[in-house]
């Protein structure tokens, strides 16, 4: 029972991870065809910004990070991808490339390449028994967390106006302008919105492991593109489920492995995904209208 | 109300729409005919926002269209019902209709223009909260119609409206357009099925190969005219 326990706090813990970043990159692709490469460094501003801010309250630094990276995001999409806006997808790909090697490169210069640690929130490294189960209270944090975060998000894209525009221009960017939905407000606003939840990953992630690197949102970004795809790239309640089946792969795999082979397991777990995209390329949410955006 | 002079429309290299001079009056319903590929949906694009104008003027009650995006457009009053419907499939009726009236900010008013519209479709009552992808051909041409008038435009422009439909509904769509005319809309209408727009518009422009051909008041184009404009032989 224990085990079983375990199992699904970690599938949750994992799960609620990739949805946080699929999440972002899901609906930056949705409304503007763009895959970006440079969400990384969004959470390795939030990262960098924990450094800079760790000795005020642990309030205002987790406050400071999401804001942080919800401005970067919104500089991001002003300098680098609103002049661009319309080009064709390979261009606008390379583009949030070019935005990412800056970013890292700036965070260098400033920074070195030495790692640095944060400790967050004291909390985060200890933990709570249950039953005979032990939680860390991170897991808590970030299953918690990214649930309030998805039923806010799912609340604003349902019972408000500016949220209904933005699933209107998810599905069909041209057809929304037409009825008048502005493109820049609604583009700026999901940029904001995946920088929010770009920020409360990297506090998670920084939570997680301590450390800070220029590579932080490497990983996690990869990870995220992958649960966007599951899901089927643009579907917003498509990323949330690939995200937590990517969860549930990896805890599964983490338990299932024998020890001798537990190290290549996400070399097993992007076997399977390759196996799904190669059965279903769409994703298991099929995006019915991608349209050109203008 | 609307003037269209001398508009060219291009896609890369090639020319969709040659130097077409059009006017719609107030109150008037104006067909645009003309076979495939004679330039009537990229001259509704380019009045809409919707192509970049190559050359030429589109002037809304001498204020001047063209350059604008298309949200800036239908802010001046212009609605797209587009061909091929373009509901939103994944959003409701009811909000595929909230966003049809984005650009206004009258909310007690919006809510009554909604009831009006459901009045006129009562499909979209019944299925008002269902996913707009799950309704039928007709259903989604009856909500695309309902969408655009919600922002309340000065001029409709309606882009083969009857395409795809059954009789019975194509008999429906026409009806609106009437009904439509008697409250006073303005209508630019592009439709393929052109005895039917004679019979219901004012006056009809003609366009083949992206060129104005004809241009006629109502009673003018007798059918037998209009097959040989479709065909390619009389020019007029």
């Amino acid at each position: 029972m224990t085990t079983v326990l375990q199992f699904v706090v970690d599938a949750l813990t994992a799960g609620s991870f990739y949805a946080l970043f699929a999440l972002g990159i899901a609906l930056i692709f949705g409304i503007m065809q763009l895959v970006n490469f440079a969400h990384g460094e969004l959470i390795m501003v939030g990262a960098y910004t924990i450094f800079l801010t760790q000795a005020w309250p642990w309030q205002a630094t987790l406050l400071m990070a999401v804001v942080a990276v919800a401005v970067m995001a919104l500089l991001m999409e002003r300098a680098a991808f609103r002049p661009i806006r319309g080009a064709n997808p390979a261009t606008l790909l390379i583009t949030s490339f070019a935005v990412s090697f800056l970013l890292q490169n700036v965070a260098q210069m400033i920074f070195t390449t030495l790692p640095k640690s944060a400790d967050v929130v004291p909390l985060f490294r200890s933990s709570v028994t249950v039953g005979g189960l032990t939680v860390g209270w991170l897991s808590v944090v970030t299953i918690l967390a990214t649930a309030v975060l998805l039923v806010a998000l799912a609340l604003f894209m349902t019972r408000t106006r500016a949220g209904v525009q933005m699933r209107a221009a998810a599905e069909d960017f041209e057809m929304a302008r037409l009825c008048g939905v502005r493109s820049n407000r609604v583009i700026a606003s999901a940029f904001a919105i995946g920088g929010l939840l770009a920020g409360v990953g990297a506090i998670l992630l920084v939570g997680q492991t301590g450390g800070i690197s220029l590579g932080i949102g490497l990983t996690p970004v990869l990870f995220g593109f992958t649960a966007a795809a599951i899901g089927g790239l643009g579907s917003l309640p498509g990323a949330v489920v690939g995200g937590y089946v990517l969860g549930v792969a990896t805890a599964l795999l983490q338990q299932l492995l024998p020890y001798e082979l537990a190290g290549y397991r996400d070399a097993f777990l992007f076997a399977g995904v390759f196996a799904l995209m190669a059965l279903r390329p769409g994703g298991l949410f099929r995006v019915a209208a991608l349209s050109p955006r203008v | 109300m609307l003037r269209v002079e001398g508009l060219d429309v291009q896609y890369g290299r090639i020319r969709a729409v040659r130097d077409v001079s059009l006017e719609v009056s107030q109150g008037e319903i104006v067909g645009l005919l003309g076979p495939n590929g004679a330039g009537k949906t990229s001259t509704l694009g380019a009045v809409s926002g919707r192509l970049p104008v190559a050359g030429g003027r589109v002037l809304l009650e001498g204020e001047q269209l063209d350059g604008r995006p298309a949200e800036e457009i239908v802010r001046r009053g212009v609605s797209l019902v587009p061909e091929g419907r373009h509901v939103f499939a994944t959003l409701t009726v009811a909000e595929n209709l909230a966003i049809g009236a984005t650009v206004r900010k009258d909310r007690a008013q919006v809510a009554e223009d909604i009831e009006r519209q459901l009045e006129r479709f009562s499909v979209l009552r019944r299925y008002y909260r269902s996913n707009a992808g799950k309704l039928s051909g007709g259903e989604q041409q009856q909500l695309v119609i309902a969408r655009a008038l919600l922002s309340r435009p000065r001029l409709l422009l309606l882009d083969e409206p009857s395409l795809g439909l059954s009789p019975l509904l194509v008999d429906l769509v026409f009806e609106t357009i009437e009904q439509l005319r008697a409250e006073g809309l303005t209508i630019l209408l592009v439709e393929q099925n052109a005895s039917r727009t004679v019979e219901v518009a004012d006056r009809c422009y003609v366009l083949r190969g992206g060129e104005l051909v004809a241009h006629a008041p109502r009673g003018d184009l007798s059918p037998e005219e209009l097959g040989d404009i479709y065909l390619g032989a009389g020019e007029r």
